[in-house]
């Protein structure tokens, strides 16, 4: 049982079924966060939370009642919109305190609440200002301010940063984080920003077609994906998915592919277990960071191997070089130091981090276990 | 090269304003010549007027005609002047101008933030009152008053002004507010303001502009109507419209042409009043930073 309940939760338009058995459950001081595609169903899932979309099926509790049909202003949460949703008449101050003022606290409460979060968010000098007065930084300050005043049991984001420009959402991004460490609250975010979500949380909720495709740890979902849509999905450049059939060698299972100029090559698995699939098809799934010059290995992994390929295009981007290649008919990326000395049509001595290669079943798409 | 293509553009762009400048002041004189005339004619004596030319501008420059048409002229059979059916008029318009504004509000309101099924069947049932003339429902109208006991009476009137403006304002206030973020209405829900509460606080302060329209709107049409204020009015509720008519045709003898322009002119007084006041309040940009910016 946790803090917050979401169990068999289902949410239909008419016919159209948009959420589909949803069961997460968050404990207390989490952060959630809800990933995936535009239409995924995220928001609307976020918005049954927070009561403002009746719920088909299945139930919600908070602190173990159940909120179906519970007024969005009794469930004790509060909600940043992506719009930031200012009321455009009231000052700052204003906007912060009109919940406790609509909940009935006295004004010298309120007031303390106020100076209190206005000093946390370091947003106390603009107390008197207009929304149209503030820059989109500040806007979104106001808004986290607005939420954290009410000192709610769990905290509503969706996606808060979608409206700042690059620097600034990496800059409030931190902040975010800073403030959960700080104040410890429950918080569910809705971001479609996979760094976003790997940065934040504590759990990730990858989410397609409206089911939730794997719950974890971000560490659990970026090594382990449940499938192939959760590895695409997480993690920039993504993972690279070569066709590839499972071969015995000296007892051991490897990964056979060919290599730029067409000749059949072989990778060995760590996984015990894919000896199983020999003679099989299956999808090969490697990270770009997995395939480095032999320099910049990881000196950890029992199973680097060496692979000599042919380079298509090298692009540096400053901390890392991106290097592309053919592998299997795939363009491939791998992720090199910044100084590996790599030119394009060259062929490079590449390594690759086995250890941390996946395996789908190429019919199911789920992730074989290893 | 660039210059000199520059220095073209400019003085096209000078004989075309100027081309459009002098369009605009033909348009504007066209309108305002006939408000000369009444102008011109009303601080005349009567004798100025029937002898000489209309044209010309008064030797004797005198408020009698004025004074006559507002607190002394025949109306009907009572020698009254304007005045009273001038307060009937304001009794009559300022009502029905609040009411039908503040439930076109509603409306809109409800229609865009509060949807229910069959709400979009609703607003183009309301939008007909738009399209219906006024002399199909003078009968059922008159009917219908008779029964509620509202005949004859100004509340009569502030009712089927209503009834008869709901459509308009309706449609403008649902028009603004389908552009208003309905993410402020579902925080200030999560905040705890009800209904009423939401339209009060958040909806009503930023809705200026568009009340300015439908006050606009609705006072023009209201102040100027003539047909309900003739069927539905008695003499106690009669509005200036009417009451201007009665003194055009009801002057015995010689016809006071300089009365009947004095009147006509404080007739449309008001409307002037309100353009002139509520135009400085159409400030756009009202709803600038509510949102992503
Ligand atoms: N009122 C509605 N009627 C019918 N379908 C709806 C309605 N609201 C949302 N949907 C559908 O539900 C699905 C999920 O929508 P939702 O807004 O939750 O997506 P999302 O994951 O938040 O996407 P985004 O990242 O674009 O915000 C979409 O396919 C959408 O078309
Ligand atoms: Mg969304």
């Amino acid at each position: 049982m946790g803090f917050l309940d979401i169990s068999h939760v289902t949410k239909s338009y008419g016919k159209v079924q948009v959420l589909h058995e949803v069961d997460i459950s968050v404990q207390e001081g989490e952060f959630l966060v809800l990933v995936g595609p535009s239409g995924c169903g995220k928001s609307t899932l976020l918005n049954m939370i927070a009561g403002l979309e009746a719920i088909s099926s299945g139930d919600i509790s908070i602190k173990g009642r159940v909120i179906n049909g519970v007024h969005p202003s009794k469930r004790n949460i509060a909600m940043v919109f992506q719009s930031y949703a200012l009321y455009p008449n009231m000052t700052v101050g204003q906007n912060m305190t009109f919940g406790l003022e609509m909940h009935g606290v006295p004004k010298a409460e309120r007031e303390r609440a106020l100076a209190d979060v206005g000093k946390l968010l370091q947003i106390d000098h603009l107390l008197d200002r207009k929304p149209g007065q503030l820059s989109g930084g500040q806007r979104q300050r106001v808004a986290m301010g607005r939420a954290l005043v009410r000192n709610p049991d769990v905290f509503l984001f969706d996606e808060p940063l979608s409206n700042l420009d690059a620097k600034l959402r990496v800059d409030m991004r931190t902040e975010i984080k800073k403030l959960h460490h700080k104040l410890g609250t429950t918080i569910v975010y809705v971001t479609h920003d996979q760094i976003e979500a790997m940065t934040l949380s504590t759990r990730i909720a990858v989410m397609n077609k409206g089911y939730v495709q794997q719950l974890g740890t971000p560490k659990e979902i970026y090594d382990t994906p449940a499938n192939l849509f959760v590895a695409t999905f997480m993690g920039s450049p993504a993972m690279n998915i070569l066709p590839a059939t499972v071969v015995m060698q000296n007892g051991a299972a490897h990964a056979e592919i060919t290599d730029s100029e067409g000749v059949v090559r072989r990778l060995r698995f760590s996984q015990g277990n894919m000896a199983e699939w020999a003679g099989k098809a299956i999808l090969l799934g490697i990270r770009p960071e997995a395939i480095t010059d032999p320099e910049g290995a990881d000196r950890k992994s029992g199973n680097i191997q060496p692979f000599a390929n042919r380079v298509t295009v090298t692009e540096p981007a400053g901390s890392d070089t991106f290097v592309t290649m053919t592998l299997s008919g795939k363009d491939v990326i791998a992720r090199m130091r910044a100084d590996a000395s790599v030119a394009p049509g060259q062929i490079f001595d590449f390594a690759v981090n086995m250890e941390k290669a996946v395996a789908f079943d190429p019919v199911t798409e789920a992730r074989i276990a290893g | 090269m660039s210059a000199a293509t520059q220095d073209t553009a400019v003085r096209t762009g000078r004989v075309a304003r100027t081309f459009i400048y002098l369009v605009l002041l033909l348009f504007a004189l066209f309108y305002l010549l006939p408000f000369f005339v009444m102008l011109t004619n009303s601080l005349k004596p009567l004798s100025e007027i029937t002898g000489g030319n209309m044209m010309s501008l008064p030797q004797v420059w005198t408020l009698d005609a004025w004074r006559s048409a507002w607190s002394t002229a025949q109306i009907g059979v009572e020698p009254t002047g304007l005045k009273p059916y001038f307060l009937n008029s304001l009794l009559m318009v300022v009502p029905a101008v609040a009411i039908s504004t503040m439930l076109g509000a509603l409306n809109g309101y409800v229609l865009t933030k509060w949807r229910f099924r069959g709400d979009t069947i609703l607003f183009g049932l309301m939008l007909f009152a738009c399209f219906i003339p006024f002399q199909i429902v003078l009968i059922p109208m008159a009917r219908m008053l008779g029964l509620m006991g509202l005949a004859g009476s100004t509340p009569g009137l502030i009712l089927v002004h209503v009834v008869y403006g709901i459509g308009f304002t309706t449609l403008y206030f649902r028009n603004y507010y389908a552009s208003f973020p309905t993410e402020l209405v579902k925080a200030a829900m999560i905040d705890g303001a009800g209904f009423f509460r939401i339209f009060w606080r958040i909806m009503l302060p930023v809705s200026g502009p568009i009340a300015v329209v439908s006050v606009i709107w609705q006072f023009t049409n209201i102040w100027n109507d003539f047909l309900f204020g003739a069927s539905f009015a008695d003499l106690d509720s009669m509005p200036m419209t009417v009451a201007l008519n009665n003194l055009v045709n009801s002057s015995t003898g010689v016809k006071e042409y300089n009365v009947h322009f004095a009147g006509a002119i404080l007739a449309a007084l008001p409307t002037l009043f309100v353009y002139i006041v509520a135009g400085r309040y159409f400030v756009r940009g009202l709803m600038a930073g509510s949102v992503k910016g």
